[in-house]
């Protein structure tokens, strides 16, 4: 397998440019773990102050994309770059999109602790922070494996979301008993639901992170087929 | 796995891999070619399809400029230039002691870097091939005249300087009047060994939308130094390096995701 490094053109300042967009996707994804840490925590305390905080927090991730994506476009013009240098533009390209949705996704739980007064019952709510946590530790593993452009990590993660896809169904099979003793908190109870998909979003979109790491290093595109498929298609020569 | 296509992308759909004996315009066979006691080329295996565009890319000395003189045998007028192994063109190996060159240069056409036309007029430079070959025939000559000009794109603004000297002409201009020069011979394969690199950008552009153009009715091989260049017009690509062929596949592939490291590095700027 070939590897991946960065810091070896020729031209110092293209090294540096792609130096400077990888670690600005870092910090972007750093700034949406944060984000996601704290929505967790002000659902477990019920922190509306630090849900508003949140969702104050979401337009600087939002404005960060954008930028990042000024980033690629001028790489792209000025610099051609190919092979590698050319997966990595792209796939930061993109990676930035589902990074910034999981903003978003934050963003939705935040709103509805500012929202406040959940009908849910301590068991929901457990298993949305259980959820959360599980989210937040793929989120982490995620951004490390990019930092190390790790593809068997990211295979691995991507992997691991089948867990989160379960936890997730419980908690609607969960919801859906409570909700049906709750009639008149419906509205609140559409919110919540909102919530709990908005987690398991999280989930997808790291596993959509995920693939772009492995294209990245592998020059593999494996999105959109099995489990299976993607770990034979790894293992093929380039 | 085959994904459904939805879109007609601009893809060339042949497979290096799996020509047969019609697509292919170059075979070369196991060619070692050696100056004196120095190696230029080792072992070159490749086949080069018709009618597309091939580009031969890699560092200064690495042998593309070598290779591409052994399809037209320029490497002959080179002392002590030993070459072994076979190029097959239409079926015969060029190599054979009884092959004739003039007719083999004849069917491989070949464009330098600098612009060299002759010292004469514009329609003398075309029809000074066919002369030679005993060509008077006033009518031919006028014919082979406004085809090769209208083939390079030249005709407009040349037709109603004909007999002036080509040397009036911008560098561009006399290097598309060069490529004329080689159609007018109507060969099958075109060498162009670095044929844009003495002109000036939009001049570079007219002469890569000519080469797209040129590859309708000729095979193609271009030697350059600038890999965007080679990205932007050929088909395939051969990567050379210390006269060994690294990797040759298609030109999408090659610049997106390279098989060999050495391809890596070099395409992306980390040679060195």
């Amino acid at each position: 397998m070939q590897q991946i490094k960065l810091n070896t053109h020729i031209s110092g300042r293209f090294n540096l440019e792609l130096e400077n967009l990888r670690n600005s996707v870092l910090t972007m994804g750093g700034v949406v773990e944060q984000q996601l840490c704290d929505a967790i925590s002000a659902l477990r305390d019920n922190n509306r102050a630090l849900a508003e905080k949140v969702m104050l927090n979401d337009l600087m991730v939002n404005n960060m994309e954008v930028q990042i994506d000024e980033e690629c476009t001028r790489i792209i013009a000025k610099r051609h770059p190919a092979a590698s240098d050319l997966r990595l533009v792209l796939a930061i390209n993109k990676a930035t999109v589902d990074i910034e949705r999981i903003g978003d996704d934050v963003e939705r739980i935040a709103k509805l602790i500012v929202k406040g007064n959940l009908p849910v019952s301590e068991d929901i709510k457990n298993g949305m922070i259980a959820t959360g946590n599980h989210v937040m530790e793929m989120l982490r593993q995620t951004l490390n494996a990019f930092a190390r452009m790790d593809a068997d990590a990211a295979l691995t993660i991507h992997i691991g979301d089948q867990e989160i896809d379960e936890q997730y169904k419980q908690l609607l099979t969960q919801a859906v008993a409570e909700m049906q003793q709750d009639i008149d908190a419906l509205p609140q109870w559409l919110d919540i639901l909102w919530a709990m998909r908005a987690l398991e979003r999280v989930g997808d979109r790291c596993k959509h992170v995920c693939e772009y790491i492995i294209y990245l290093v592998k020059g593999k595109d494996v999105r959109h087929i099995s489990r299976q498929a993607m770990q034979e298609k790894m293992q093929e020569h380039r | 796995m085959h994904m459904f296509e939805y879109f007609d992308l601009s893809r060339q759909g042949l497979d290096l891999d799996s020509l047969s004996q019609e697509q292919v315009a170059i075979d070369v066979r196991d060619l070692t070619l050696t100056f004196g006691n120095k190696r230029a080329l080792h072992h070159i295996n490749m086949q080069v399809p018709k009618r597309h565009v091939t580009a031969l890319i890699g560092p200064s000395g690495c042998g593309k400029s070598t290779l591409l003189s052994c399809f037209n045998r320029l490497n002959d007028l080179v002392p002590n230039c030993v070459v072994a192994g076979e190029v097959h063109i239409n079926g015969r190996n060029i190599y054979h002691r009884k092959e004739e060159v003039a007719l083999l240069r004849r069917q491989v056409g070949m464009v330098f870097q600098k612009p060299n036309p002759f010292p004469m007029s514009i329609y003398e430079n075309l029809v000074y091939g066919l002369k030679i070959q005993g060509i008077k025939d006033r009518r031919t000559l006028d014919n082979a005249v406004e085809q090769s000009l209208r083939d390079v794109a030249l005709w407009r603004e040349v037709k109603d300087r004909l007999f002036e000297s080509a040397l009036t002409l911008s560098g561009g201009q006399q290097q598309r009047l060069v490529i004329a020069r080689a159609i007018a011979l109507q060969p099958e394969i075109l060498l162009l060994d670095e044929p844009t690199s003495a002109l000036d950008p939009i001049s570079t552009l007219t002469i890569e939308e000519l080469i797209t153009q040129l590859k309708e009715k000729y095979t193609v091989l271009i030697v350059t130094h600038n890999m965007q260049q080679a990205a932007r017009v050929s088909d395939f690509t051969a990567f050379l390096h210390q006269g060994h062929l690294i990797e040759y596949s298609d030109t999408d592939r090659l610049f997106t995701r390279p098989k060999e490291q050495q391809t890596e590095e070099y395409i992306t700027g980390r040679y060195g």
